[in-house]
């Protein structure tokens, strides 16, 4: 279930397809074509900043995604495309940092706050609430007699 | 002369700002009066000396003064008035000019409208207001002086950056600012809280209106400059998980959490330490946001200018500010009395569950943008942290978040059943549970996701509803529903104003990266295409000029969906800075958005054209609206505007003397 969410809302805000690719860059097979712009949408370019080579106008853009589509008109697998380019330029292209034992920190930053921060939250809630199942103090005769007065005239003395 | 006044006036407001950091501190220690009053007068007379620096730069820029070095470099005799005054705050000197002047209104409006505080609590608010003031003042002064002279003077200056000679500078930086430096005020009375050892529902109520003026401001500004970006940078991004932007929307993150555990401690005096720690945290990430922008820690397109001298500088602030701030915390918070008792399932808890969720989402972007320098740091390897990374954290995170924030206001306060929220959220949940059935069918299984999200939307929105009608004694019998609407108060309609703005953000978001639709084409003028049921034609490429660029100019013409329209698309060339700017054509429709952009051709005559359908693209910065907009009614309420004590105590004296 976890996985299937988690894959859903990935899907969701990766989805959207945005393009900088020319019209002659485009691969003749719309599949290959599919996957190029996937794979683009992936990589980031290094001479711009925070943009993916899909999305960007930079020559250097336009170059790996020329050869994006090279390796994938040979034949190469999505892996074999990226595990190519990350050979040439380096974990720095990856838009989606691999996860490793320099990233796990990073990785699991929202589990990191979501565990302590859901046990001493629920700590905290117990404690609050046993202390509040303590019995009260009962009320004397005379803020009986006072709250039964508020009650009848509806009205704060 | 204009530029020497100013200089002046900035030096005189920074030795105000030394003095308001001690004095007043002193006097509250000693319960001197005299030393206390300092600290009033000293923050209203430096608001005035920042207010003439700050003229004094504007009038320089308007006038064309070349002579000072920061107008030639940022201004152009050519450059349209709006943008020679925005130019003001379009440079980096200008723009920490703009901080300081918001920071030294903040501490004149303490000085002014909190004479009704508690004497102590005043004097220390303010000193605290003074040393962060005599802080920025000083890094001004120190490494960034908006007022250096060049000799000689040139003839004309080097315009501004074309990017920002938008409407959006105007707006975009002052609203972020008013954010950001907002939430200095909720960190001063944290502070000044933490000395005195004592927080109450007086203090909340101080504060709360501070937060939400904060927080208006932020969410507006945030929203603009999204909105700034989608119609500027030429290819209609609305969030690009940019360094800049996750600066801006971490203490956002943080001020929604700040603002809702503050309302729990004004309401029912529960959770003083947290909301306490909230509101330095979130100031904290105020400065960091500052300090990413200034330092070029992490380029992006916002760092127009960067120097490692001045993030030092920040930097080390920001390690003195949070750090005694957070020690003080640690010393002094145990101390403080614990807050009112609640139930694990009252309203206090479920917006206890909200911070928590803020807060590891505001983790996320923190670890996010950082990660990259840690690690190049630390191993000098380089890393990339990008959308896909929010995607599959921050996601996952804000989804259930989404999910729970129908449920905060339809509990009670102190305890609740099960039972009874569930029959009180009933008809929402059947609402939900329709749209995302047709949601479905209509947009078939492999949309799954996208309909999901959707119905998410509806949910917080028919919650909102139901909050509503709920109050309104809809479907109640003998509920006078007429006399209920009319004495409905404008805090609760915030709640559910503010609720469905974000319903309407989510539908928006959800449209946009489910559905969105492109194509490139190379174009010669005549030429149509079919695109999102449209034909669209080139009807003419030509030159155009400009106050202060050339461009390339083409106009389409849409036909299909109603009457046929005009598009205009720019790729314009500034010559006196050498750059290039796309202006892109949108037209904006109720379900979506047309988005034309050109670029350079290979082939002369003919245009490379890139087309865009953005369905509900404009719910989203829609959506920021309506959330601000119930931000503005919670702050209009007459009970959040008159709740300071002293106010309240003239009124019950009054009534008694008319009674």
């Amino acid at each position: 279930m976890r996985r299937f969410v988690l894959g859903l809302f990935c899907a969701l805000l990766i989805a959207g397809p945005v393009a900088a690719v020319l019209p002659e860059e485009q691969l003749a097979d719309p599949v290959l074509e599919a996957r190029a712009r996937a794979i683009s949408q992936e990589l980031r370019c290094v001479v711009c900043q925070n943009q993916s080579i899909d999305d960007s106008d930079a020559p250097l853009a336009a170059d790996l995604r020329a050869i994006v589509r090279e390796r994938l008109s040979a034949g190469d697998t999505d892996e074999e495309v990226m595990a190519h380019i990350v050979a040439r330029y380096g974990n720095f292209v990856l838009l989606k940092p691999p996860l490793d034992l320099q990233t796990i920190l990073l990785w699991s930053a929202p589990l990191l706050v979501l565990i302590p921060g859901g046990l001493g939250l629920a700590l905290y809630l117990r404690r609050r609430s046993r202390a509040g199942a303590a019995d009260p103090t009962p009320l004397s005769a005379e803020e009986r007699r006072a709250l039964a007065a508020i009650l009848k005239t509806g009205d704060a003395p | 002369m204009s530029a020497e006044i100013g200089q002046l006036a900035l030096i005189l407001a920074f030795m105000l700002g030394l003095i308001q950091g001690a004095a007043p501190l002193l006097g509250a220690h000693r319960g001197d009066s005299v030393l206390m009053s300092l600290g009033r007068a000293s923050a209203l007379l430096q608001m005035a000396f920042v207010v003439l620096a700050f003229g004094a730069l504007a009038t320089a820029y308007v006038t064309m003064d070349f002579s000072v070095e920061l107008v030639a470099r940022h201004s152009h005799s050519t450059q349209p008035l709006p943008y020679r005054f925005a130019a003001t705050w379009g440079s980096h000197e200008g723009s920490m000019l703009l901080w300081v002047l918001i920071l030294a209104l903040h501490g004149g409006a303490i000085a002014f409208f909190g004479r009704t505080l508690r004497e102590t609590l005043q004097a220390r608010v303010l000193a605290v207001q003074g040393m962060l003031s005599a802080a920025f003042l000083g890094f001004c002064l120190f490494t960034s002086n908006p007022f250096s002279r060049l000799s000689p003077i040139p003839l004309d200056g080097t315009e501004l950056n074309p990017l920002l000679q938008d409407p959006g500078l105007v707006m975009h930086p002052p609203l972020l600012y008013l954010g950001y430096v907002g939430f200095s005020v909720a960190f001063s009375f944290a502070v000044a809280a933490l000395i005195e050892g004592r927080v109450d529902a007086a203090w909340a109520r101080w504060v709360r209106p501070w937060v939400l003026s904060a927080w208006i401001s932020l969410t507006v500004g945030i929203a603009l400059g999204s909105w700034w970006a989608y119609y500027e940078l030429g290819w209609g991004g609305w969030w690009f998980w940019d360094p800049v932007e996750n600066a801006s929307l971490m203490p956002w993150l943080m001020g929604t959490a700040l603002l809702h555990s503050a309302l729990v401690l004004e309401k029912r005096g529960a959770l003083i330490s947290w909301t306490i720690l909230l509101a330095i945290l979130t100031f904290s990430l105020s400065m960091i946001g500052t300090f990413l922008v200034r330092s070029g820690v992490l380029t992006s397109v916002h760092a127009f200018a960067v120097d490692p001298e001045r993030g030092a500088y920040i930097l080390v602030f920001i390690l003195i500010a949070t750090g005694s701030a957070l020690g003080l915390y640690a010393w002094r918070a145990p101390a403080m009395r614990t807050g009112a008792l609640f139930s694990p399932l009252s309203r206090e808890a479920g917006i206890t569950l909200n911070n928590l969720f803020l807060l590891a989402a505001t983790a996320t972007v923190f670890l996010g943008t950082f990660y990259p320098v840690f690690i190049d740091v630390l191993s000098g390897d380089k890393i990339s942290v990008g959308p896909p990374y929010y995607a599959l954290t921050f996601a996952p995170l804000f989804v259930p978040l989404l999910a729970l924030v129908a449920f905060g206001p339809m509990l009670n306060w102190k305890r609740d059943t099960v039972r009874a929220v569930l029959t009180r959220l009933r008809w929402p949940i059947i609402v939900t549970a329709v749209a995302a059935v047709i949601g479905v069918v209509v947009f078939g299984i492999a949309d799954v996701g996208a309909a999901l999200g959707i119905a998410l939307g509806v949910w917080l929105i028919a919650a909102a509803f139901m909050l509503l009608a709920r109050r309104w004694g809809i479907g109640r019998k003998g509920a006078e529903t007429g006399r209920l609407i009319r004495t409905t108060p404008l805090a609760f309609w915030a709640v559910a104003v503010a609720h469905a703005g974000l319903g309407v953000t989510t539908i928006g978001v959800t449209a946009i990266t489910a559905w969105t639709d492109s194509e490139v084409v190379t174009m010669v003028p005549g030429q149509t295409v079919e695109f999102a049921g449209r034909r669209i034609t080139l009807d003419a490429l030509g030159p155009a000029t400009g106050p202060n660029y050339r461009a390339d100019q083409a106009r389409f013409r849409v036909e299909g969906r109603g009457q046929p329209f005009l598009m205009l698309s720019e790729k314009r060339f500034y010559p006196s800075s050498q750059t290039q700017t796309t202006e892109a054509g949108i037209r904006g429709e109720a379900m979506g958005n047309l988005y034309i952009s050109v670029g350079e051709s290979a082939t002369l005559g003919a245009a490379t054209v890139r087309l865009w359908w953005h369905p509900l693209v404009g719910w989203i910065w829609g959506g920021a609206l309506i959330m601000a907009l119930g931000g503005v009614l919670s702050l209009s309420d007459r009970r959040t505007r008159l709740a300071m004590p002293a106010r309240k105590a003239a009124q019950a004296r009054a009534a008694e003397a008319a009674a």
